[in-house]
C-alpha cells in the first residue's frame, strides 16, 4: 500500500464537506430557471446593499485601526526585556480570549444598557444617562473588545523572538531610543502586524453576532445580510452570490496582506 | 524607552478594559435580586438553579461531547492525512494543501452556510450528528497543519533505517514516525478541541434541533437573559483560569529543566 493513500479518507471527507458545499453555493449564485444568470450579482449593486458592504468594511477598518493603536504598545511593552514576570502578564492577556465570545459580548451588554453600570455611574457624577447600546459605537466597541487580543499576540510573538542584538547595535551606533524603535523594532515587527491585521480585519468584516447583540439589529453588516438571506428571507440565490462576494473579498485581502509580509509562510495558516 | 512604571500602567489599563465586563458578570452572579438594576444582597441561588436548568446542562453536555468526539475523529483523519500528504509530490500535494487551507481561510459564516445548504440538499435533518460532522471538518485542518511541520523536520533516514533493520512498514510507522509527530498531534488536538468548544457560527447553521452552549447563549441574549447565565460565565471563567494557570506552571517548570526557545502564542 502506498503511503500517500493514507490521505484518501481525508480527501474524500473534504470533497464531501468542503468542496461540494462550495460548489452548491456557486451553483445557487449563478443558477436561474433554466440557465446561467448574473442577476444575483446585479442585485447586489443596488445602493442599499453596496451601502451595507461599505459600512461593514468601514467598521472593520476602524476596528483594525483601533486594535493596532491600542494593541501595538501592549505587545511592545510585554516584549520589553526589563519586564518582570512577563509570562504571567501574557497569560493574563490570554485568559479573556478563552471565555466564550458570546458571554463576553453579553457582559458588555450588561454594562452598556440604559440601566447598566456605566450609565448609573454617569448619572451619579451628574452627566446623566446616555444611550450607549444599539449605537454604531457600541458595535465598534464590541468588535475592538473581542478582537484586541488577536492583534496583540502575533505582534508580541514576533517581537519577543526578534534578535535584540540588533537594537543594541543601533544604540551603540548612536541612535536614540525613538530612532531605534522607528528603524529597527518597528520594521522587525511588521510580519506580526500583518498577521494581526488579518486576524482582526477578517472576522470583523464577517461577524454577524456582535452587531446583532450590541447594535440590536439596527445596523446591518455584511454578515447579517447573508444570514438574513438564508434564514429569514429564504433567497438562497442572492445569499449565495453574497457569500461568493465575501469569499472573494477575504481572498483578495489575504493576497494583499501576503504581499506585505516579508517572510510569508507558504501554507497560509493564520496562526 | 518609556519608564517601566508608565508601561506597566498602560498594560494595567488595557487589562482592566479586558477584565471589567467579566468581573461585573461574576459579581452579578452572586446577586440575590432577579434583575441587574437592583442589588439584593449576596446569594448562591443562581448557582443552584444553574445545575437544575435542563437546557443549560444539556447544552453543556452537547458542547463537551461534540468537542471530544470531533477532536478524536479529526485527530485520526488528520494524522493519516498528514502522513499521506507528506509522502505526496507535485500537483496532488498542492491540491491537498489548498483544500486544507480552504476551510481555514473561508469566513465561518460561509463555511456554516455551505454546510447547511449541503445538509438541506441531502435531506439530512440538522441536529447533533450534522453539528459533529461540521466540527470534524473545520478541526481536521488544524491537526494537519500542526503535524506537517514535524514531518518536514524529521530525519527521513530514520524510517529507512528501521526498514533496513527489519521492521515492517507498519511497525516502522508506529515505532518511528508516530513518536516523532506526537507533539504535533497534541498541539493539533488541543487546537481542535478549543476551536470546537468555542464555535458558535458553524454550529448555529448546521444544527437546529440541538444547541451547544454558544447557540443557547445566543438564543438567550435575544430574549431576557436569566441570571443563571451569569453563574455559568463565572464557572466557565474559573475553569479556564485554572486550566491556563496549571498549563503555564507546567511550562515554566519544563523551561527550567531544559532551556528552550520562546513559545509562540
Amino acid at each position: 500500500m502506498k503511503r500517500s493513500s493514507f490521505a484518501a479518507p481525508y480527501g474524500l471527507w473534504m470533497l464531501v464537506f468542503t468542496v461540494v458545499p462550495v460548489f452548491i453555493i456557486v451553483f445557487y449564485a449563478f443558477a436561474a430557471s433554466g440557465g446561467v444568470t448574473l442577476d444575483n450579482f446585479r442585485l447586489f449593486l443596488e445602493p442599499e446593499f453596496v451601502g451595507i458592504l461599505t459600512f461593514s468594511l468601514w467598521l472593520a477598518f476602524l476596528c483594525t485601526l483601533l486594535c493596532l493603536l491600542f494593541g501595538y504598545p501592549c505587545a511592545l511593552f510585554l516584549a520589553s526585556r526589563d519586564m518582570k514576570r512577563a509570562t504571567m502578564l501574557v497569560v493574563l492577556f490570554v485568559i479573556p480570549m478563552w471565555m466564550n465570545f458570546l458571554l463576553r459580548t453579553y457582559a458588555w451588554m450588561t454594562l452598556l444598557e440604559d440601566t447598566g453600570l456605566i450609565n448609573r455611574f454617569l448619572e451619579w457624577i451628574g452627566i446623566g444617562r446616555r444611550r450607549l447600546m444599539y449605537t454604531e459605537n457600541a458595535v465598534l466597541f464590541g468588535l475592538v473588545y473581542n478582537f484586541l487580543p488577536f492583534m496583540i499576540f502575533p505582534i508580541y510573538s514576533v517581537l519577543v523572538r526578534s534578535d535584540r542584538n540588533l537594537e543594541e547595535a543601533a544604540q551603540d551606533l548612536g541612535a536614540n531610543s525613538w530612532l531605534v524603535f522607528l528603524r529597527v523594532t518597528l520594521p522587525l515587527s511588521l510580519p506580526g502586524v500583518v498577521s494581526g491585521v488579518s486576524m482582526v480585519f477578517m472576522p470583523a468584516v464577517t461577524t454577524f453576532v456582535i452587531p446583532r447583540l450590541l447594535g440590536g439589529g439596527s445596523f446591518m453588516m455584511f454578515g447579517d445580510l447573508i444570514e438574513n438571506q438564508f434564514l429569514t428571507t429564504g433567497d438562497w440565490n442572492f445569499g449565495s452570490a453574497l457569500s461568493l462576494i465575501m469569499m472573494a473579498l477575504i481572498f483578495i485581502s489575504l493576497g494583499i496582506l501576503h504581499r506585505f509580509n516579508p517572510d510569508a509562510e507558504s501554507n497560509g495558516a493564520v496562526w | 524607552m518609556l519608564a517601566r512604571r508608565l508601561r506597566m500602567t498602560y498594560l494595567i489599563v488595557i487589562l482592566t478594559f479586558l477584565y471589567a465586563p467579566i468581573i461585573v458578570l461574576i459579581v452579578y452572579s452572586f446577586n440575590a435580586a432577579e434583575t441587574r438594576a437592583i442589588w439584593g444582597g449576596w446569594s448562591l441561588k443562581w448557582y443552584a438553579e444553574l445545575f437544575r436548568n435542563k437546557s443549560i446542562m444539556d447544552a453543556l453536555s452537547v458542547t463537551i461531547t461534540v468537542a471530544v468526539l470531533a477532536t478524536i475523529a479529526s485527530l485520526i483523519l488528520g494524522t493519516l492525512a498528514a502522513i499521506g500528504i507528506h509522502s505526496m509530490r507535485g500537483g496532488m500535494r498542492q491540491v491537498f494543501i489548498q483544500v486544507t487551507n480552504l476551510p481555514m481561510m473561508m469566513p465561518d459564516i460561509v463555511t456554516g452556510i455551505s454546510l447547511m445548504v449541503l445538509f438541506i440538499f441531502a435531506k439530512v435533518p440538522r441536529g447533533y450528528g450534522t453539528m459533529l460532522l461540521a466540527h470534524i471538518t473545520f478541526d481536521a485542518p488544524y491537526v494537519i497543519f500542526s503535524i506537517l511541520p514535524r514531518l518536514r523536520r524529521m530525519n527521513k533516514h530514520l524510517y529507512e533505517a528501521a526498514l533496513d533493520l527489519g521492521a515492517t512498514p507498519s511497525v516502522a510507522l508506529w515505532k518511528v514516525i508516530m513518536p516523532e509527530i506526537m507533539p504535533g498531534m497534541v498541539t493539533g488536538a488541543l487546537l481542535a478541541f478549543t476551536m470546537s468548544l468555542d464555535d458558535f457560527v458553524i454550529s448555529y447553521f448546521t444544527s437546529v434541533r440541538t444547541a451547544n452552549l454558544s447557540v443557547l447563549i445566543y438564543s438567550m441574549t435575544r430574549r431576557k437573559v436569566p441570571p443563571t447565565v451569569n453563574a455559568l460565565s463565572a464557572i466557565m471563567f474559573i475553569v479556564v483560569l485554572t486550566l491556563l494557570l496549571i498549563q503555564n506552571l507546567r511550562e515554566v517548570r519544563a523551561e527550567k529543566s531544559k532551556p528552550k526557545g520562546v513559545r509562540s502564542v
